[in-house]
């Protein structure tokens, strides 16, 4: 019992991450508070369901469309709505609150067209979800699916960033832009390709989550929230972070819901990751102070 | 930043001016049509209930009544104009909006708003103004107080209680057949629907002399039940009682296949009967028991369902649609019974009751719908109460999974 | 405090004469209006209450409807056992507590920290409270039924915005005040006159937090039916964060002038484009934040003395110091 609340618990916890991956990219390179990422998971989640189940496109193949689409609209949403606040705001400060605003505003615009072609209707679908034995333990194999590529994504991201020249100039426009500058990288270019990286992992979550979840017009905010804690609790910016940070979350719910009582495993993620805020508030991995 | 400080100072000005005279626009006009107003959760949490249960049946009912020339309110025949609005699933919009609905667009009858928290919020006003309140989509333990203390308030749906005694009953003749062990798993979501459920569930079983060998609650919104599936897994219950939402249901029969956990009586919440499920699991539905139910082969019933497919392009769910229905048929019949527009005549008419509808002679109220339903052959049909028309055989035990394993 | 002066007694005197006016309002307005009242009331209450401790210290609390549901939730346990007037002591007993809890353990947090762990703080709050219903008390959603009408509501929460707004006042003419300010303007030079930081500004989120809270209670009993999930619902922290903002949340009366415009604003959206709501909103937000960086309070202050603008009062009011996230 207890090798399968701790595998279920990682497979859940991957699923955080891989929700999560988008958003650390976004908020911790471009420096934007996306309230709006939720939105954009469950935009892909939608296409997914649509491939699905009108073409009868396999959502794993489907990614091959949807990942460069979103990669564009998220380019776009960069250079259209926010690199007018990104030009404005005179420090971090400033950039944080009017991003907050205008993610705000793009999240009812995306969830009303939303709600005006899909309704309010709960939405769900049949994909990969045959068993697989995994030391003993079942679990689904669109779950291991999901697990696996947030564990790609976690890894290879890492590497990518700390290992390659474009990582290191993404790492540098993450620290200190202004300093970015100065040694020749171009920050606004940069600040959009990781936002619209972060948008493409975005979608990549949204396609796995909606082969095991239910989903439903109104749901992106649970996703933002969820998203939101593991990002902050993983250390902004930081991917193996928010790979860790998405599974201690994912193990201790599996934990506390065989062990002590199901009704609390909401709870319990948000006692951790206020005790994490409380004891080191720039997260797990995040650097002392910005 | 281009604009001048005065013109974008002069705009705002200028459009808040026109936000509150258009506020006031909204008057009475002619009587040309028959004025029928609703507010309901559009978005946030209680959209897909909405969007489920009440919203197109509302919408098909406008239509219907339209096409065939508009309400008939004793000799003047004339369609129905809709006053809707979006409560935003929040308590404090419904108020206002029914508010509106009373004060600004005067209209003639409102439809009830979706979930048992929303109802009851606008109930005491519908009270006050002396609308008739016919709640379809409220479960509450409270219900008969209710319906003495706003005595034009139907709860249509009933209490939360007497689902869980009618299924306790029936389990209990299964076990008294031998057919199943006496231990029952249960799991309730943790909101006001699945408290009440599990509360009386938990009685009744008892009563019944049946062990409850899991008893646990999960948050609402949590889809991830596997661990909670394979605990009681390894428990030997025969019978799975969860008294869940949409979300949960659908996630626990999931993980229940995936799992495969296949008790002998496998009985899923709210969301079992909805289409979404069949078009979900597929074949994989077959056996699963839920609240609710409809008598698939009766004619009146099947009409329904295909008037619903054509309009909404699915089908409607198998239990709130079904009173929800059942109560637009009430209120129309009640109309034009009254002979007028006259709301007191009206919620006379509607107490008599004696309403031919998809539910057979109905008056709002009546519990005389299925509390126990049973997905076979992809149709969700009544199987208890017994002693009801028409009940079918429950299919016994439940059929393995297929699609896993 | 100088209380006797006329720059005091005027200002208060014009606001007890408006405030009087307000308080007749329901012979005037039918029952839709006067929902539509309550409306703007209340949220001018949360919103100059939020400005009272987010305009000085610029931090973004995201934890209002952690205070109001608390009150709204004192409302559906104590309602039917105490006299209404006892359960809106309690209420505020119980937000003074939890506001005290809180304020110490987080303060030390900033910028953004800030944000996300008063998110947190409302989903914690609504799931302890679930979990305490579901086990301890297997009472879920309460029934309050309770004797009081619409007008009443409006009276109460009227005569808690004046007293907010009389606190607000004699507040920015205390030495508490001018504590504030100093803190607002930088945190390090307050630190140096000899100014407890922390405990300013716990005793500034708890004063917050006890109008919040109050507000919540005197609102409750309109609903009849209170659960976890409609006492906390987290759009209400947003909208008011929103509100504040767009007025301006580093003068007194700043939050009022988003919160009129807004709440009329949703009204008439919410009335006309039932199936748009969201996209109508959103560009709403979206206009805003284009065109309004300052709030309304920036704008008024830009269009009435652009020459007067000097480096301390540039209309900055949506923006959180570098230092806080430094």
């Amino acid at each position: 019992m207890l090798s399968y609340a701790i595998f279920s618990g990682i497979t859940l916890g991957g699923m955080y991450a891989l929700v999560a991956m988008g958003l650390t990219l976004q908020y911790g390179v471009s420096r934007i508070m996306n309230l709006a990422y939720g939105e954009l998971v469950i935009v892909a989640s939608f296409i997914a369901f649509v491939f699905m189940t009108s073409f009868g496109i396999n959502p794993i193949l489907g990614l091959l469309i949807i990942i460069p689409l979103s990669f564009v609209l998220n380019w776009a949403i960069y250079r259209i709505l926010l690199t007018p606040l990104v030009a404005r705001a005179k420090n971090r400060g400033m950039l944080e609150v009017d991003s907050i605003l205008a993610t705000f505003g793009l999240l009812f615009i995306v969830q009303g067209v939303l709600l005006v072609w899909f309704g309010g209707n709960y939405y769900s679908y049949d994909f990969m979800n045959n068993a697989v034995d995994v030391f003993g333990a079942v679990i689904a194999a669109n779950r291991l699916v999901a697990l696996g590529f947030a564990v790609v994504i976690g890894l290879g991201f890492y590497l990518i960033l700390t290992r390659t020249r474009i990582g290191t100039a993404l790492r540098a426009v993450a620290v200190d832009p202004t300093s970015a500058r100065l040694v020749a990288i171009d920050v606004n270019f940069a600040s959009c390709f990781a936002f619209a990286l972060g948008g493409a992992v975005a979608a990549v979550g949204g396609v796995l989550v909606s082969m095991f979840l239910t989903f439903s017009t109104s749901m992106g905010v649970v996703f933002t929230m969820k998203a939101l804690i593991v990002v902050i609790m993983g250390g902004v910016g930081n991917l193996l972070g928010a790979l860790v940070a998405g599974l201690i979350l994912g193990v201790a719910e599996s934990l506390v819901a065989t062990y002590i009582d199901p009704g609390l495993t909401i709870a319990v993620t948000y006692v951790i990751f206020l005790l994490v805020l409380l004891v080191k508030p720039s997260g797990l991995f995040g650097r002392a102070t910005s | 930043m281009e604009i001048s400080a005065k013109l974008r100072f002069a705009t705002i000005a200028a459009a808040t001016t026109a936000l509150m005279s258009s506020a006031t626009l909204f008057g009475a006009n002619a009587q040309e049509t028959y004025r029928i107003g609703y507010a309901v959760s559009k978005t946030g949490p209680g959209a897909p209930g909405a969007a489920t249960s009440t919203i197109p049946n509302y919408e098909m009912w406008v239509k219907e009544v339209n096409d065939a020339g508009g309400l008939k309110v004793g000799d003047k025949q004339l369609p129905i104009e809709v006053v809707e609005y979006d409560d935003r699933s929040s308590s404090e919009e419904a108020v206002r909006a029914v508010e509106r609905l009373i004060n600004q667009d005067k209209v003639d009858f409102i439809l009830s708003p979706w979930g048992t928290g929303i109802n009851l919020a606008v109930a005491p006003i519908l009270d006050r103004a002396g609308y008739a309140h016919l709640a379809g989509t409220a479960v509450t333990d409270k219900a008969p107080q209710l319906a003495k203390r706003w005595k034009n308030s139907y709860w249509l749906l009933g209490t939360g209680e007497q689902y869980a005694v009618e299924m306790a009953e029936f389990l209990k003749g299964l076990k008294d057949a031998g057919k199943i062990n006496d231990k029952v798993a249960m799991i309730a979501v943790a909101d006001g629907f699945g408290i009440e459920l599990s509360k009386a569930g938990r009685a009744a079983l008892e009563d019944r002399d049946f062990d409850l060998v899991y008893d646990k609650t999960y948050p609402l919104g949590s889809q991830d039940l596997a661990t909670i599936v394979n605990d009681i897994k390894s428990l030997g219950a025969d019978t799975f009682v969860a008294f869940s939402y949409p979300p949960g249901t659908l996630g626990l029969t999931e993980q229940s296949r995936v799992l495969g956990f296949n008790p002998k009586v496998f009985y899923a919440g709210v969301g079992t009967a909805f289409p979404l499920y069949k078009d979900r699991f597929g074949a994989d539905a077959e056996g699963v028991v839920s609240l609710g139910g409809a008598s698939e082969n009766d004619p009146k019933i099947a009409d329904y369902i295909k008037r619903h497919i054509a309009f909404a392009g699915r089908e409607p769910d198998r239990w709130a649609s079904i009173v929800n229905w059942a109560s637009l048929q009430s209120l129309h019949q009640a109309i034009e019974r009254a002979g007028s527009t006259d709301r007191e005549a009206v919620n006379a008419e509607l107490a008599k009751g004696g309403f031919d509808t998809i539910l057979g002679t109905y008056k709002p109220g009546d519990q005389n719908f299925w509390q126990v339903g049973q997905w076979q052959d992809g149709k969700f049909v009544g199987v208890a109460p017994t002693s009801m028309e028409g009940a079918h055989e429950l299919v016994f035990p439940k059929p393995a999974w297929k699609a896993a394993n | 405090m100088s209380i006797l002066k006329p720059d005091f007694i005027k200002p208060v005197a014009i606001g007890a004469v408006i405030f009087a006016a307000l308080a007749f309002l329901p012979s005037f307005a039918d029952s839709y209006y006067m929902s539509l009242a309550i409306s703007v009331v209340s949220f001018a209450v949360l919103a100059t209450a939020w400005s009272m401790f987010s305009g000085p210290t610029r931090y973004i609390s995201l934890a209002t409807v952690v205070f109001f549901g608390i009150g709204a939730y004192t409302v559906a346990v104590l309602g039917e056992i105490m006299a209404f007037p006892l359960v809106l002591v309690c209420a505020g007993l119980a937000g003074t507590v939890v506001a005290l809890l809180v304020g110490f353990s987080t303060l030390r947090l900033a910028g953004v920290y800030f944000v996300i762990f008063t998110f947190g703080l409302t989903e914690l709050v609504r799931q302890v409270v679930s979990w305490y219903e579901v086990n301890v008390t297997r009472e879920m959603g309460r029934y309050v039924f309770l004797d009081i009408t619409q007008n009443d509501i409006y009276w109460q929460l009227l005569a808690l915005f004046a007293v907010l707004l009389l606190t607000g006042f004699v507040l920015g003419r205390s030495r508490l005040g001018f504590a504030l300010r100093i803190i607002g303007e930088d945190e390090t030079v307050a630190k140096h006159c000899g100014i407890d930081v922390t405990r300013v500004k716990v005793a500034l989120f708890v004063l917050s937090a006890l109008f919040m809270t109050l507000t919540g209670a005197i609102i409750a009993p309109r609903w009849t039916y209170i659960d976890p999930v409609i006492a906390f619902n987290p759009m209400l922290s947003f909208q008011v964060v929103i509100m504040a903002l767009l007025g301006g949340p580093r003068r007194l009366l700043g939050p009022l002038l988003g919160v009129i415009p807004l709440t009329l604003l949703f009204e008439v959206l919410t009335a006309s484009f039932p199936n748009h709501f969201s996209i109508l909103l959103g560009c709403v937000f979206m206009v805003i934040v284009y065109l309004l960086p300052g709030g309304v309070v920036g704008l008024y202050e830009k269009y009435r003395a652009p020459k007067k603008r000097t480096l301390s009062s540039s209309p900055e009011t949506t923006r959180k110091s570098e230092e806080k996230t430094a």
